[in-house]
């Protein structure tokens, strides 16, 4: 398989995007993995659903901004260069 | 009375350029010594220098060269200082984000350890101690110990595979260079998503370890060990071989990388090989299992193209 560096830095981006348009009341609250539903231990083991959970809420919170940024540039370099 | 002999010296340079070497060395402010007087180091470099100083000095009152001759002095102090300062911030900015310090410990080994660590992934069946050890809290340099994972191997092992990949294809009439580039950056791609998802399992299970960054890719890039001998017995001696020698490595790819990651993810109950129940211990299993796994797999994917 060809992979290319460019396909890694785009598959990134597509993937941020995907945890990025995940809506909490709308879709995640609806399947249980709302922003009650996770933090449920303070011992030491936060098991495997809570730390996916965060890692979601936290890419979200983070990456907001520079994705708006990333994907304006994409769209330009698209429509530019194809 | 040193100055005085400068002066003199300089006034009479137009008559004896070699007089100037045996002054002091004042850089540049009469204006018309082009470098430091450096001549002290020895006669030869002395017997050089005033040739070229007179030589220069000849050239420069010849007919006022394009670049005047103490201009060019300071350009070139200046320059050089900007060179120091521009590295200087280099370095500092880089260590930032690549660990230089740390990486050159991943770099110190030697022929002894090179050998018995080739030899230990081909055949981990009689190494009984798998322990890294430590000195002080630091892990000992792989020179020391030849469990502490370097990153030699691993970078003379890809650069290897894309060299040997590009010497199967070109046994096959199929070779063009852009191949090599296309071999490279697919191998470096599968390299970097592996251990992303590694991270990434290993974050997911919360697990205490002290396995950086750098010790995944070192663990990941020892397959490229096995997958060489693979294609080169391939090459060698025919589809049979190929299939064996990869079987033979896979089996001492997976079973080397169960007993080092044992001792790292594993608690310390699980890894003397006592049964430990809980979902979590299961879980670390698992994880160290799949990665294991996952390494003859990837073996297999980026070399069954290069034997047809």
């Amino acid at each position: 398989m060809a992979f290319t560096l460019y396909s890694l830095i785009q598959t990134a981006i597509l993937c941020t995007n995907a945890v990025a348009v995940l809506h909490e009341e709308r879709f995640l609250g609806k399947i249980g993995w709302g922003v009650d539903q996770g933090v449920g231990g303070f011992g030491d083991d936060p098991g495997v659903k809570a730390q996916i959970l965060n890692l979601v809420r936290s890419v979200r919170t983070v990456m907001r901004v520079p994705l708006i940024m990333v994907n304006s540039a994409c769209i330009v370099l698209l429509l530019l260069f194809g | 009375m040193d100055y005085t002999a400068t002066q003199s010296g300089s006034r009479q340079r137009k008559l004896q350029p070699s007089m100037r070497q045996r002054n002091s060395s004042m850089d540049g402010s009469d204006g018309s010594q082009l470098f430091e007087d450096t001549s002290r180091a020895g006669p030869p470099s002395q017997a050089g220098y005033r040739n070229q100083q007179a030589t220069l000095q000849a050239a420069g009152f010849a007919g006022q060269s394009l670049i005047s001759e103490p201009m060019s002095n300071l350009a070139m102090a200046y320059g050089s200082s900007l060179a120091t300062q521009g590295r200087e911030m280099v370095d500092k900015n880089l260590d930032r984000f690549i660990p230089i310090s740390k990486l050159k410990y991943y770099f110190a080994v030697d022929t002894v350890y090179v050998g018995k660590k080739l030899g230990l992934l081909v055949f981990p069946y009689m190494h009984e101690n798998w322990e890294v050890s430590y000195q002080q809290d630091t892990p000992v340099a792989p020179r020391f110990d030849v469990n502490a994972p370097d990153l030699y191997i691993p970078a003379m092992g890809f650069i290897t595979y894309v060299l040997v990949a590009g010497l199967a294809l070109g046994t096959q009439n199929r070779f063009s260079p852009e191949l090599l580039g296309v071999q490279a950056s697919s191998a470096l791609v599968w390299l970097i998503m592996e251990v992303l998802a590694v991270l990434l399992s290993l974050y997911l299970v919360t697990v205490n370890t002290d396995l950086t960054t750098i010790d995944l890719l070192a663990f990941s890039g020892y397959k490229y060990v096995g997958m060489i001998v693979g294609v080169v017995a391939g090459l060698l001696f025919g589809r049979l071989a190929y299939y064996l020698s990869l079987l033979w490595c896979c089996a001492a790819i997976f079973v080397f990388m169960i007993r080092t990651l044992r001792l790292k993810l594993l608690s310390e109950a699980a890894a003397e090989g006592r049964l430990v129940r809980g979902a979590r211990n299961q879980l670390r299993m698992y994880l160290t299992m799949s990665i294991a796994a996952a390494q003859p797999i990837f073996m297999y994917w980026l070399t069954y193209h290069l034997i047809r």
